[in-house]
């Protein structure tokens, strides 16, 4: 009996984990609407990772989101990203490309709502320091011509293409959205555990709270009192639980593949960036006066020592938070593409919607890696936010650490 | 050339991670009253070494 419940509980887990495959399938045949050739695994990959400038619910369902848009020369267009008809029209020269608000960098190009015949995208040769390389370039199509787009504008200097280009994005994006859902998310749950407090006072815990308080717990005895030191954990403990559940809900909110989850908040680099800049700042306006001379001029070693090590030191008070941004990033973001590039050797194998016998082999191999994957993703949701929170902890402890040499050892 | 290096990078985390594995397993089986110190310990260092692979796999992901 327990053999067949067990056999139910895994069907449920693959079929239930393996629900992406018809997120993807919708955005694969969408990408490929305008080049039927091939199924290109890596720009849907990156495409699925990357923000929106509108959330993708259902095959042809959107939800549009407001889009704050400002143009150095033009000013500031505010709009919702309906508007732009999945890049069937132009509004001042911005365009929806992948989700993505693009604009169009001729002067040619007219103002105001245009109807646009398309987005395509081509390869063309680029001279860079000296060298030809071949770059994909979009271009926006209206009355026989070719208009070229810019990138998308972003924080994270275009690791996932983007950047900083001729137009400043401050619109709510899905990322943007997913953190207010995060932020509400927190909110409720934490009154609800906060009148749990004060309603059984003395007594057990309840409900939520009940679920809530091991964790709690966790942090103090694991995190922030070891961490942190027993005289000033106290002060630290709101800071690093709120960085710890906020990493989580994001974290888990982005396993969901359906749609209010779906957004790859904290594989964004501009959010653990912000993250990681709090953690900076916490860290280093609390720093004392051992703090500082630890940096500075290490106490107890040689005067040539000190010279070689005061560099070192400066450098770590920057790598240490900027390490903090790129390993939460990095971690979450290789999660989703390995989840996204399992999902896509369905397509990969069926050649596109081409080949059945292959996309059902693709199926079962990617849907049981799949599984196995979330279930990994799952466990590194949790480690991250624990990750973040112990290492913050850390670096607040040396921080206001008094005077125990062997203590700062550990801490660098 | 960005996958063969974020593979290198995964190789070298490997090890590293392995190592602290065995070593923390070894620790255990030496203290086991000392587990749950071991395994905070244990969990810190290996996102420590990863956070290097990681790195690695950034830059590879740059130099697309």
């Amino acid at each position: 009996m327990i053999y067949k419940h067990f056999i139910h509980l895994f069907i449920t887990i693959v079929l239930g984990l393996a629900l992406p495959a018809w997120a993807s399938h919708e955005h694969g045949s969408e990408h490929d609407h305008h080049q039927p050739e091939e199924y290109d695994a890596v720009s849907t990959v990156m495409h699925h990772i990357a923000d929106a400038n509108e959330f993708h619910v259902w095959k042809g369902v959107h939800i549009p989101l407001p889009c704050f848009l400002y143009a150095p020369g033009h000013g500031w267009t505010i709009l919702s990203s309906g508007k732009f008809k999945h890049g069937h029209q132009a509004v001042d020269r911005y365009v929806l490309n992948h989700g993505r608000v693009n604009r169009i960098r001729s002067e040619d190009f007219p103002m105001g709502e245009v109807h646009i015949d398309g987005i395509i995208s081509k390869e063309v040769e680029v001279e860079k320091n000296g060298k030809k390389e071949k770059k994909e370039e979009y271009f926006a199509l209206y009355q026989g011509k070719e208009y070229p787009l810019d990138k998308p504008s972003t924080l994270d200097g275009g690791i996932l293409g983007g950047g900083i280009t001729s137009f400043y994005d401050f619109s709510i994006t899905k990322n943007v959205a997913s953190i207010m859902l995060v932020a509400l998310l927190l909110i409720l749950v934490f009154t609800a555990v906060a009148r749990g407090y004060k309603e059984n006072d003395g007594k057990a815990p309840r409900g939520i709270q009940s679920l809530i308080e091991p964790i709690f717990m966790f942090i103090r005895d694991e995190v922030t009192r070891p961490m942190i030191g027993e005289k000033h954990y106290e002060r630290f403990q709101p800071f690093i639980m709120t960085l710890f559940f906020f990493i989580l809900f994001c974290n888990l909110l982005g396993l969901i593949p359906f749609f209010p989850g779906g957004a790859n908040i904290t594989g964004n680099l501009s959010v653990t960036l912000v993250l990681a800049l709090m953690a900076f700042i916490v860290t280093n306006i609390n720093g004392n006066k051992h703090y500082w001379q630890h940096i500075f001029w290490m106490p107890g070693i040689p005067a040539w020592v000190k010279v070689i090590l005061t560099p070192v030191e400066i450098l770590g008070v920057f790598i240490k938070p900027f390490s903090l941004m790129i390993r939460l990033f990095a971690n979450i973001t290789a999660g989703h593409i390995i989840i996204l590039s399992l999902i896509g050797l369905i397509f990969l194998f069926g050649k596109n919607g081409t080949n059945v016998g292959g996309a059902a082999l693709g199926a079962v191999i990617g849907g049981l890696f799949t599984a196995f994957m979330n279930l990994i993703e799952l466990l590194v949701a949790f480690l991250q936010a624990f990750i973040f929170s112990i290492l913050t902890a850390s670096y607040i402890g040396a921080a206001v650490d008094e005077g125990h040499h062997h203590e700062h050892e550990e801490a660098h | 050339m960005g996958a063969i290096g974020a593979g290198i990078a995964a190789l070298g985390a490997g090890i590293g991670v392995g190592l602290i594995g065995s070593r923390a397993m070894e620790a255990i089986a030496r203290q086991p009253e000392a587990v749950g110190d071991i395994r905070n310990n244990m969990i810190l260092t290996a996102a420590l070494v990863e956070g290097a692979a990681l790195f690695a796999i950034v830059v590879g992901l740059l130099s697309r």
